[in-house]
Parts: structure tokens; sequence; C-alpha cells
């Protein structure tokens, strides 16, 4: 054993692997993340470089796009001079304006992933991915199986090679076609290096073909490293590795050839024509990628152009004295409910809204009453150490029938069948022609029961199920509800009753339905934690401290929390029974507030949505789009964080007058109140993950849908539970379907923070793993001086004043006349189909 | 009431024709005006169905037939589309147009914006008009017809996505399974020419007495006809050995594979058993064979749908499950029971995939509420032994998938390949030289001695099937692959000739069609050729992605060179096997070899060089493992 002599390091190559595979977790536990996260440590434009020349991917627009959206004025032709000017010097614009416009270049791309192995093929004629794969794929889907399977892997307590082993000791038949690969396994003898020594023979090698091997089906693998690293996200657990998986291929592999040629074959380097190039070898910048990347710059900035113009132009606000405000309203930072919040404001203008991520600040886990495991309601980084429980539910689950396992088995099947089945043609034809909600679909107010009560309060620290606390200590819940309300900047003024809003999503027939809940609920409905958190700032002990420290709530004001569906756009409220006879009729009054912007934002949303006619009322939309949520055959119930493009993070009254569409998150923050940002730290920290992730996954999603995203979800097959693959051989799809990115621009999220540039320097570089999304630029920052609406942009570790080059923006007064005259996208051509992209207005 | 009835039948083939050609001339950027013909098409089909339902089964329903429409005649030849309906059509075309009207309104908002949505709801209409022609068939010949349509548009919407590589092999894969069954019916239409001397048609089926006298006639023949008919049902229906392509079938949109694999395709095998029970209920023989067949199936692929993991798969071998049932029940008799089983089944199974996205949020919940952790019991049994291995068998489907390669294709292949040996040049001058040589004896018959010239149509044909063996094995030119297959035809002519009794407009009938589509295919490759230079039929090439127009017309000229329904050709290949006399089961088996090999030759061509992932990599493609 020499292993320091050796060039090949199992661990250190295993482990490098895994941080290049994908690593979305399985569907239930789906989260937005960065789809090339494995190059985050380079700049984002090198990075996006090495992992298009590495693995093949298109990491931007076609140039052809870019090009033909300068054409229809989408990229404007000042602001890609002007990042000529300033990337190339001004002596080569023109030179450079040529090569960006029109010269001719060879865009097609290679990779260097899969060079190493295409010899099977070219020295053997052998197509090993074909004969391997299926039966891999199956074998390690039904070993991994969340609950589809009738009759499941009979061995699933030993790890994945161990089982194997087990059923090929003691099983009439094989996994193999001949004896050495049998042996192989049986003996124990199946060290990565013994095999592919037997399949490479160059040791020099041998990382490249497992980088070959494990990345013609990324799908798997990255589901394998994933489930190896968070075997806790199987409800049914199993204990796999990439190692596993290793070995288990090379075995099948060397069987493979074996039956092709008898065991008279030769290693793969001992005829190698010419060594395919190193996978990690220097990728040198061409021209073209520099022509791309000042077209990606340009792109982005023709918006973020507008937007950071808008903030100054807009009419400077009068600091008006307090007013009366009828009622507040805190809903996530989610781009979604900006247009919600904008028809709150507009519906009632003595409303006030916030933003905060949609946790509220309280993390823990959640156990539904008969709940046989707990749900993480909290951002994914965060593990909590508090349990809440449900107790005193009312409501039913209800059952479906024809998703029942009965019906697969021989002889119920055929009961099943002659009665149910029949029916199921009259059923179908409800769904298509009157569609209603049924047990199939996933729904937000399922999460936890209306009438339910939840244990919040922790009396006795004792009291602890599985190592977490059950319930929140009174000092526990004080910090939670004063962080906050400080950092979202409501500190006075309280208006009688404050709503805490969650949200989640219905839809049905969407396998990714955890995409669509709420992400810093780690993709569940953020209802519990909405009724967690008023119960604590309602909670006469919690003010009682508050107030001692400065923060007092008025005893009149009361917190009600609330859930809002955005596919549905209704609201469910928790808890009314507890509001004051004079709240109640408070709340009597809100009600039909809420009710008349949610039918307006639905009808704002309907624009993108071709089943429905904007241009009836927004009240008969919004019953267009309850039957939409339901409907079986429809694949976009909604079009989720689509076009999210920025992040405002500072108060209302700086984008109050801003209409930005629906494209925009916001989260509240008050430099008034933090001169120093100690808060701006925590309010930061979410951001750039949650937002960033959001926007960097649609990005590569939307780019290169083929590799990085899931295709079309229309021929997508349920696999395992865990994931969605195309028909019934092909591995999994990791990243988004192409209805959920069809209309997205691809650009990166710009953070706007509204405080003093070194503040926001100050938080955001106290933590490196999201202070490199800033510095390599996967998102891009600017900070504005509150004072004097400067704007400064964060490049290279510091920040320099930016001029917008927008003079002028367009105002409208009204909404909904803007959207009536919208034309939908006819193509899905990213010209057209963009185009319903609105530009930046202001609002009178 | 009777007779408007029976001249109402030919509208429901009509019906979807007309839609179909009129959806094909609607600009592909015309979602809704191509959605909306479609489905305007199948549910005027609908209501024209159930109110002749309804008066049908008002007047008692009678059995109706009527075979006027004569194609084409000679003197001891007739090809004869007519049609037939009674209770089984009934069902058949109950269900048929309330779940295909279903799903294509289903499909409108589904594949919104979806690429080839006009594709798609054109192939409907053409699967349609298959499934109407099979069920309203009065004879072998016309249900041949929609049999060739259904195979073929299974073709185009499981390789839908025709720019992935696994729907194009899945595609490919399903499509030869099928051509065993094409291949078995044009046997069984052969020897039932020569069982009944003459075209018969279903509604004699109906005269017992008839069917027994013949049966007493010719055992055998009997008997062979029914394993035909059984070996096509089988085939379409997925039942042992076939079972493994319904699963691989589920690559287009799931309403599509809803209601073909889920439903109305799968179940079309147990139709043809259905229609022909009358003829061989009287073999105790293949009675206990379907039963058998049934059974075995029905217990096998209930286990392999046990193991599945995957929503889809699970539907599929739980519905070929429910077939095997079905044709139990039909070799015993239950016609009833089978028809509603096949309604309850088709209408399930429809359903279930259609829902089946929704499995994730709705399973996951349930065993939130539910879940059970498996104990693991270390068994130490023969029991466990015994265990492991079904479920190692059940997991690997039996080794089904590799089944139809291993013992139909690739004989064939490795012949063809052995033949590789031989240049274009070689071919050629070979070609020439028989060829005279055969034109030669045809003309002078009387100088060779009879024991040499009744051979030489066997000769001739056999050299017709290494031809097109050679252009199912080619691995590189696509020209010289169509060449040989345009040779296959000659030759077929040249043998059927020797053999006699063919006169010369027949041979004009069956080759025009040859001769048109192979200028208009190689036109087309030529023109491909000169402006990619490089087609190889080495590896998917996917030059549809840049030559759409191009590739339809190729496609077009494959069709018309595998005697597809819409060239004289095909009425031509019918003629040719009613000139092959009772004792040449050789020549038979020569002719239908070629016949299913020269479809798969074709199609190989027209997958290799128009789909796949497209060879040119200046625009995103997926992972060929998707």
């Amino acid at each position: 054993m020499n292993s320091n002599n050796s060039i090949f390091n199992e661990q250190e190559v295993l482990h490098e692997l895994k941080h290049f595979l994908p690593s979305q977790a399985p569907l239930k536990d789906f989260i937005h993340h960065n789809t090339l996260h494995a190059f985050q440590n380079y700049k984002f434009y090198d990075g996006i470089r090495h992992a298009s020349k590495m693995f093949g991917y298109f990491v931007s627009l076609q140039l052809e796009d870019y090009r033909s959206l300068y054409i229809s004025k989408r990229i404007r032709e000042d602001i890609l001079k002007r990042i000529i000017a300033e990337q190339k010097g001004l002596e080569h614009a023109n030179e450079w304006m040529h090569n960006v416009l029109s010269k001719k270049y060879v865009t097609s791309i290679s990779s260097r992933i899969g060079l190493l192995r295409l010899n099977w093929k070219k020295q053997y004629h052998v197509d090993l991915d074909l004969s391997v794969h299926p039966l891999l794929f199956r074998i390690l889907c039904s070993y991994l199986d969340q609950g589809i399977s009738i009759w499941g892997f009979p061995v699933g307590n030993k790890g994945f090679l161990s089982s194997i082993r087990e059923i090929e000791a003691n099983s009439f038949t094989s996994f193999f076609k001949g004896n050495r690969a049998k042996k192989l396994l049986l003996t124990g003898n199946c060290k990565i290096e013994d095999l592919l020594k037997i399949l490479v023979g160059d040791e020099s090698l041998y990382k490249q073909y497992l980088y070959d091997q494990q990345f013609s089906h990324p799908g798997w693998s990255g589901m394998v490293s994933t489930i190896e690293d968070q075997p806790q996200t199987l409800l049914n657990p199993k204990k796999i590795s990439i190692h596993d998986l290793v070995v288990f291929e090379l075995l099948l592999e060397i069987d493979t050839l074996d039956a092709q040629f008898e065991e008279g074959w030769l290693p793969i380097s001992s005829d190698l024509k010419n060594r395919p190039v190193e996978l990690f070898d220097e990728i040198p910048k061409t021209e073209l990628d520099e022509v791309l990347s000042i077209w990606q710059d340009a792109f982005e900035w023709s918006y973020y152009d507008p937007v950071l113009a808008a903030i100054q132009l807009q009419k400077k606000k009068m600091e008006t004295a307090p007013f009366h405000k009828s009622f507040q309203v805190f809903t996530c930072i989610d781009d979604r409910e900006l247009s919600f919040r904008r028809y709150l404001e507009r519906t009632d203008s003595e409303c006030e809204t916030f933003a905060t991520p949609g946790f509220f600040g309280v993390e823990f886990f959640f156990q539904p009453e008969h709940g046989q495991s707990y749900t993480k309601c909290c951002p994914a980084p965060i593990t909590p150490k508090y349990l809440i429980k449900e107790t005193d539910t009312k409501k039913k689950r209800k059952k479906e029938a024809h998703l029942s396992k009965l019906s697969h088995s021989l002889f119920s099947g055929s009961l099943i069948s002659q009665t149910l089945g029949l029916l199921s043609g009259f059923k179908l034809a409800l769904n298509i022609f009157w569609p209603s909600a049924m047990p199939a679909m996933a729904s937000p107010i399922a999460h936890m029961d209306k009438l339910s009560k939840l244990t919040i309060e922790n009396k006795n620290v004792n009291h602890r199920e599985n190592d977490l606390q059950v319930g929140f200590t009174i000092e526990e819940m004080v910090q939670r509800v004063e962080t906050i309300l400080t950092s979202i900047g409501l500190v006075k003024n309280f208006a009688s009753i404050v709503y805490i809003v969650g949200h989640g999503a219905t839809s049905i027939n969407n396998p990714h339905y955890c995409a669509y809940d709420c992400g810093a609920c780690g993709g569940r409905p953020g209802s519990v934690n909405a009724r967690v958190f008023c119960f604590m700032a309602n909670h006469p002990e919690v003010r009682e401290v508050l107030s001692s420290r400065g923060l007092v709530i008025p005893i009149e004001t009361q917190f009600l929390g609330a859930l809002h569906d955005t596919t549905r756009d209704e609201i469910t409220y928790f808890d009314e029974d507890l509001l004051s006879p004079v709240n109640l009729t408070n709340h009597q009054k809100n009600i039909p507030v809420f009710v008349k912007a949610l039918d307006l934002n639905s009808k704002e949303r309907s624009r993108r949505l071709v089943s429905i006619d904007t241009h009836l009322s927004a009240e008969k939309i919004h019953k267009e789009i309850l039957k939409r949520s339901v409907s079986l055959f429809e694949p976009r119930q909604e079009l989720n964080h689509s076009t999210n493009a920025t992040c405002f993070v500072g108060r209302r009254d700086l984008t109050k007058d801003i209409y930005l569409d629906r494209r925009s998150s916001m989260s509240s923050y008050d430099y008034r109140i933090d001169p120093e940002g100690k808060y701006l730290f925590n309010v930061m920290k979410p951001i750039a993950p949650v937002m960033g992730g959001i926007s960097l996954e649609y990005f590569f999603s939307r780019v290169d849908n083929c590799k990085l995203g899931a295709g079309t979800k229309l021929p997508h097959n349920v696999m395992g539970l865990i994931g969605v693959a195309n028909g019934s051989d092909g591995d999994l799809r990791p990243g988004l379907p192409s209805q959920m990115i069809e209309v997205h621009d691809p650009i990166r999220l710009l953070v706007i923070v509204e405080h003093f540039p070194e503040v926001v320097l100050g938080a955001i570089n106290q933590q490196p793993a999201t202070y490199e999304f800033y510095i390599n630029e996967w998102v891009r920052l600017v900070a504005v001086n509150p004072e004097t609406r400067e704007i400064f942009l964060f490049k290279d570790g510091g920040f320099s004043v930016y001029r917008p080059l927008t003079r002028a923006l367009g105002s409208i007064s009204d909404v909904i006349t803007l959207i009536e005259t919208v034309k939908a996208a006819e193509s899905l051509h990213i010209v057209e189909a963009t185009k319903e992209n609105l530009p930046v207005y202001l609002m009178d | 009431m009777t007779l408007l009835l029976t001249s109402m039948l030919q509208f429901f083939i009509l019906l979807p024709f007309l839609g179909f050609v009129f959806s094909l001339f609607i600009p592909a950027k015309m979602e809704n005006a191509v959605s909306r013909t479609v489905l305007f098409t199948v549910g005027l089909h609908l209501i024209l169905s159930w109110v002749f339902l309804i008066i049908w089964i008002l007047n008692n329903h009678p059995t109706l037939e009527k075979s006027e429409i004569v194609l084409f005649k000679t003197k001891d030849y007739q090809f004869l589309i007519s049609f037939y309906f009674d209770k089984i059509s009934a069902v058949y075309l109950f269900v048929g147009s309330a779940l295909t009207f279903l799903v294509t309104q289903y499909c409108r908002w589904y594949l919104h914006r979806e690429d080839g949505y006009k594709r798609f709801f054109n192939v409907i209409l053409f699967f349609y008009i298959g499934y109407n022609l099979i069920i309203f068939s009065g004879n072998f010949e016309t249900l041949f017809v929609g049999w060739e349509i259904l195979g073929f548009s299974s073709f185009l919407l499981i390789g839908f996505y025709r720019h992935r590589y696994l729907p194009v092999k899945n595609a490919l894969k399903v499509f030869t399974v099928f051509r065993i069954a094409d291949m078995s019916l044009l046997i069984a239409m052969w020897m039932s020419h020569a069982f009944w001397h003459k075209n018969v048609n279903f509604s004699e089926f109906a005269d017992n007495q008839f069917i027994i006298e013949n049966l007493e006639n010719h055992p055998v023949l009997g008997v062979l006809i029914s394993l035909m008919i059984l070996l096509a049902a089988a085939v379409k229906s997925g039942q042992l050995p076939f079972s493994s392509w319904v699963p691989r079938a589920m690559e287009g949109p799931t309403p599509s594979s809803a209601i073909f694999y889920g439903s109305l395709s799968v179940h079309l095998g147990a139709f043809l058993l259905l229609r022909t029970f009358p003829f061989w209920e009287h073999l105790n023989f293949i009675v206990i064979t379907v039963v058998t067949l049934g059974l075995f199936t029905s217990i096998i692929a209930t286990g392999i749908a046990r193991v599945q993991s995957s929503v889809k798969t699970q539907i599929a071998y739980s519905s070929i499950a429910q077939i095997g049932l079905i044709f139990i029940e039909i070799a015993l008799g239950f016609h009833i029971l089978a028809l509603i089983h096949f309604a309850g089944n088709a209408f399930l199974r429809t359903y279930q995939l259609l829902v089946s996205p929704s499995v994730v949020s709705y399973m996951i919940r349930e065993q939130f509420y539910n879940f059970i952790p498996r104990h693991y019991i270390d068994k130490k049994s023969a029991f466990k032994k015994l265990d492991y291995s079904i479920y190692l068998l059940c997991l690997k489907e039996f080794n089904l998938d590799g089944f139809v390669y291993r013992f139909f294709w690739n004989p064939l292949k490795w012949v063809g390949r052995k033949l590789n040996y031989f240049s274009g040049i070689e071919i050629v001058i070979f070609f020439v030289a028989t060829y005279l040589i055969g034109l030669i004896c045809l003309f002078n018959q009387e100088l060779i001695p009879e024991e040499v010239y009744k051979y030489l149509p066997e000769l001739f044909a056999l050299f017709g099937l290494l031809m097109v063996l050679k252009a199912f094995a080619e691995r590189k030119s696509a020209l010289l692959s169509l060449g040989l297959v345009i040779t296959m035809h000659l030759y077929r002519t040249l043998a059927i000739s020797l053999n006699g009794h063919i006169n010369t407009n027949e041979i004009i009938l069956y080759l025009s069609g040859v001769i048109i589509s192979g200028v208009v295919g190689y036109v087309c490759l030529n023109e491909l050729k000169s402006l990619e230079h490089n087609i190889t039929l080495d590896q998917f090439l996917g030059h549809s992605a840049e030559y759409p127009t191009l590739s339809f017309i190729f496609l077009l000229a494959c069709l018309g060179l595998m005697a597809f329904p819409m060239t004289p050709t095909f009425i031509g290949v019918e003629i040719i096997f009613s000139h092959i006399h009772e004792d040449q089961a050789g020549l038979v088996f020569l002719a239908a070899l070629s016949y299913v090999v020269t479809g798969l030759s074709l199609i190989r061509i027209y997958a290799r060089i128009f789909l796949g992932p497209h060879v040119k990599t200046y625009h995103a493609h997926p992972n060929r493992s998707s």
C-alpha cells in the first residue's frame, strides 16, 4: 500500500467530483440554489466559461439572441457603448462594436467531458451507456424509492453496495450476465482502483474516467451524492454513497464488456490514439467569450439602469407626519408578493405594508397532528432547535382512490378497473370542463389545519422531544419579535391590526410543487410561521419585556396571522376569534380591501396566462384563476419567480412610486433605526443565498434548459417520489422545467440596499459564504445613499458612484390600463417571449 | 333504419380523414386554429358516434356490414374496403371517441407553447383514423390498413421529442416490435386467402357451419392462421414475451401516453381476438393457448408492476396484467365481461396517467402521516433465496426487453453485416447480372428445365431479402441503403413475375409507388448530402432541426417505399401475396420478411438522418441519457 506515491487518490477524487455534481435534493425538499455552485469561487464570467468548456453547458443566451434583442431595442445602444468603452477602452470601441454586432463567430461548443469514454464506441463499437444505464437507473431508483413500488427493495438497511451483494449472494439469478463481475462483487475485491485497472489501465486517466462516467448521468449521480450528504431528506431512510454507485457501475461496465468480448478485451488506455484533453487544464478566454460577456452585461444593464434611474427620478416624498394607519401587513420578500402589496396600498391608501423573509424570524420544526415526522419551517441552511406541535385538528384528509396502489395488483385491479375505472372517464370529463379541488393536488392550506391549536409557548425547558425543545420560552420569543420589528423598521405607529401574511401555492400535476411554496420556509407554506409569530407578538409577557426595552406595542394592537395562496390569490386568516371586539370590527372593514386587492392582483397576473382574457373584470378573472389552479391540464398554474430581476432592501418609500411589474423582491429595512447596520447583517444574510439562488437557478435553467434545466415537463415521469425523468429509462432531470422559465429574462439579481455604502460593506463581508456571491459578481449589488439617493455600485471589493444613463422614464397613472394594452407573446423565441417583460415606469 | 345506419359507417373514417387533411394545411404558428380544428373534428365524431349508438341500440343493435368499396379488381382478385359493426365495435367506438375527445381538449392547454404543437395534433387525428378503420373494419385488408396507420402514428408519438436520444431510440424499438405483428397479420391474410379461397369478410364468421366445414378441410392451416392472429394480438397488447415495449412507449407528452399506450392502442390486440373469436373458438388448442398466455402475462406483469419504482411504468405493467385477464375472458367466451373490463381499464389507466405527476405531493403527504418504517428481517432460509430471485427477475423485467432483439432482429442484422464485405459497386454488378439473368429466364421460360424454373421465384425473392438485409445493416451510406431497398422491390416483382399469371398492369401498379417514392427519397438525400456532405448512418444526426420540410418529404418517400397505405404499392403488395400459391410457404415467408425488414430499414434511415440529437452544437442539446 503506497498511496502516497500513487497519482489516483480515491477519496480526494470522489470528494471533488461530488462538489461538481448537481446538488438538488429530492422533490419534497426542493430548494432553489445556484446551479453552477461549484464554480462560484471564480468571478462570474470565468466561472461560467469554465463550466461551459468542461461540461458543454450553454451559459448565456446565444449570440444571435443578443443581437436580435439589440435590434428589438431590448438591449440599449447607449448601454452597450458604455460597457464597451468601460471594458475595452474608447480607442477600441469601434472595433468591439463591430465584433459584438456583426462579426461572425463559430458558436458551436465542444466539451471536455466524455471524451475519454467515447473511445469505447470508437475502438470497440460498444455502446456501454445504452447497456448499463437503464438497468443501473432502475436498480438505483428501486433502492432509493420512497413509496411508489409495492414490493420494495428486499434489503435496505445495509448501504447500497452491501444490499446488492446480499441479494447477489442469495439469489438464483444475478445482476450480471457473466461470472467475473459477480465474483469481484462477492469476494469483496472491488476497490475502485482495482476495477479501474481492469477498465482503464493507465492510472493517470482514472480521474477523468470517473468524471466521464458520472457526468454521463449527472441526474442520478447528483441525487446519490445529495442523499449521501443529507440522509435525513428521505422519509424512508436509505444509505448510499457515490463510492457505492461508482463501484457498482464499474462492475456493470466490466460485465457488459465481458458479455460482448468474453474477457478478451483490453483496458481503454491500451489502444488510445491520442490522450483526450485533461478536464481541469487551463481554459483560455476567447474573443467570443468576451463578446458574450459584453452582451450579457449590456442586457442586464439595459434593465438595471432604468430601475436605478427611477429611484432618482421619482418625485421626492415629503417626510409626512405619522398619519392614521388603517392596518399594517407583513408579507414575504418574495417577488410574487410585490404586486399584491401594491394593490393593497392602492386600494386603501392608509394601510402600510412591509416585507421580511416569510418565516418571520421564527425557525422550528413543525409536527402536524398524527404526523410521523417533522417538517422544517425555515431557510435551508438553518437547523432549528425548536418543535411546534399541532393539536386538536378538525379536518380529515381526503383520499384519492385513483392513486391507490390496489389498482396495480391483479385481482383488486380487475375489480377496480371494472367499477372505479368506468367512473374515471366521468371524473376526467368533470375535471376538464368543470375543474374543482381534488385530494391529489398540493394545497397550502393542507399544511396545517386552520382550526387546530399549536403548542408555541415553552413553560418548562425540559419539555423536549427528540432533542428539540417544544415551543419557545418568553425570552426566546422576545428576542425574535424584537429582531423582526426592528429590522423591518416598525417600532412605533402601530395600526390596530398587523397582518402577518405567509404564503404558499396550490398546484396540481406538479412534481415541483415545493418550488412554488415559500423558500424562506424551506419550501413549505408560511402559515405555521405566521401564526407562531403572531402568538409571540400578542403575548402579554412578551410585550411587557419589549416595552421595558423601549419597543412599545400599544395594547389595542393585535397581530393576526394569515396565508396568501399565490396561485389562487386567496387569503386565509388564522385565530380570528382571538381578536378583540373592536379589532373584529376593524378586521371586517379590512377584509373587502384584501378581497379587492387580490382580485386586482389576479387580473395583473392574468396578462401572462393565455387561457384568460385580461380585459374581463377583475372578479371574473379571479374566478378563472381559481379554476385554473385546480386544472389537471394546466402545466403553468402560476409562473412562480419567472422574471425576477432585482431585490430592494430598504423602506417602501424608495419604491412605492416605481412600477416594477412583478420583477422585484423586497425586504423592508429602515436605515434610520439602524444607523450602524447592526440589523442589516441579519437582513442581508438570506438575500444572496435565497434570492440569489432563485435568480441563478432561473438564469441557468433558462439559458440551457436541456442540460441545466429539466426540459419540458410534459413527458416527465416521477421516479421513486424523489425526482423526475423522461420516459422510463431516462436519467433524473434536476433544474427547472421549461414551463417555469420560458418568459424569464436571464439576468443576474441586482440587490439594491438603502444605506450608506460603508455600512453596507460592513454588513456583507462578515460572512464569507454570502460575500462570495457579491465579490465574484454572481449577484450584483448597489447601495443607495438614503439622503442624497446617490447610487454606488459594488465592484472588486469597493463601492463606486454609478450614474444612470436613463434621463427620463415613462409614467403611468393606472397599472390596470397598462396591462390591458400589453400584447401577448406569440412564440417562445427570446425576443418574443420576453417582450411581455415590461419596462420600468414611474407611477403618478 | 338499418340501411341508414349502414350507409353511415364510412363517415366515421371519412370525418377524421378530412379533419386530418385540413389540419395539415394550417400554419404551425396558429396554435389555436390547429387545436380547434382537431377538437372540432373529434367532437363532431363524438356526437355522431353517440347519436349513432343510441339509434343503433334503439333499433335492437343489429349487426351492420358494408362491403362495396372496391379499390382494385382483377378477374381473380379484388381489394375491398369493407365495414362491419357489432357490439364489439360499439364499445370500442364509445370508449375511443370519449377518450380521444377528452384528451384532445386536455392537450389544447397542456401542450400550449410546446415545440411541435401542430405535429402532435396532426398525429392524434392520424391515429384516430387508424383506430376507426380497425374497429369498423369488415375484413382483414381494411383492418390491416388501420393497423399500419396505427403503428406508424405510434412511432411518431413516441418519438415526439425527436431531438432527444431516448424517445427516438424507443420509438424505433416499438416500431420494430410492431413490425412483427404486421408480418404475422400479413401471413395470416395470405393463409386465410388459401383457407377460404377468397377474401373473407368478418361477417361470414357468424356462420358456424361454414367455419367448421372449412376447419375440417384444413385443420393445420386453421391453427396456423389463429396462431398468427394471436401473435399479432399479443404484440399489440403487450402480452408475453413482448410486454416490455409498453413502458418504453411512455416517451411522449403524458396525455398521449395515457390515451395510446395506457388505453386505446394496447387494447386493440384484445379487439383482434374478439373479432376473430368465432373462427378460433372451435380450436381447443388455440383457446388453451390464449388462456395460458393471458394467465402467464397477468401473473408476470403483476410481478413486474409491483417492483416498479416509477409511476408510469407501474401503470403500464398493471394495464398489461389486466389485458392478460381480458384475453382469458375472451377465450372463455365471456365477451360482455371482457368489454366492460376493457372500458374500465382504458378509462382507469388514462386517468391514472393523467394525474400521475400529482403522485409526489399526494403520496408524500400520505406517507407523512402513515409511514411505518420497514423492518428488514434477516431471513436465513431457502425462502429468502426465492424471494430475492423473483424480485431480481421482476426488476430485470424477466429480461424481456432484449428478447425481441435477440431472437428476431439480431440474427437478421448478423446476416446483413456479413454482406457488408461487398462494396456498393459489387452490389450493382451483382444486381445487374442476376436481374438480366432473371429477365432472360422470364422471357424464355421454355428453355429452362421445369425443376429449375420452379425454384426461381424463391431464389430472386431471397436475393431481394438479402439486399434489404444489407440495407438494414448498412452503417455508412444512406444512399446505398435506400438504393438497396429499391432493388429489393425490383427483385420482388421479378420473383412474382417468374411465379406466373401476373399481368403488366399489376406490376405497373406496384412499381409506380416504388419508383416515385424512390426518386423523391433519392433527391432528398442527395440534396441533404450536397448541403451537409457527411450523412452517415453510424449515428443519429438530427437534421430535422434545420431541414424540417426536407425531413417531412423524405418521410413520405419512406412511407411510399415501405408500401404504406397511401400509394398504389400498398395494394400491389396485397396482389403480390395473392399471386403466391398455396404450396409456396417459403416464398410467403421470404416476401413477408422482406416486407418487414424494408419498413425497418427505411425508418432506420429516416431516424438516423433526421431524428435524434442534432450533430451541430451551436444550440443547447440534452444529455444522451436524458
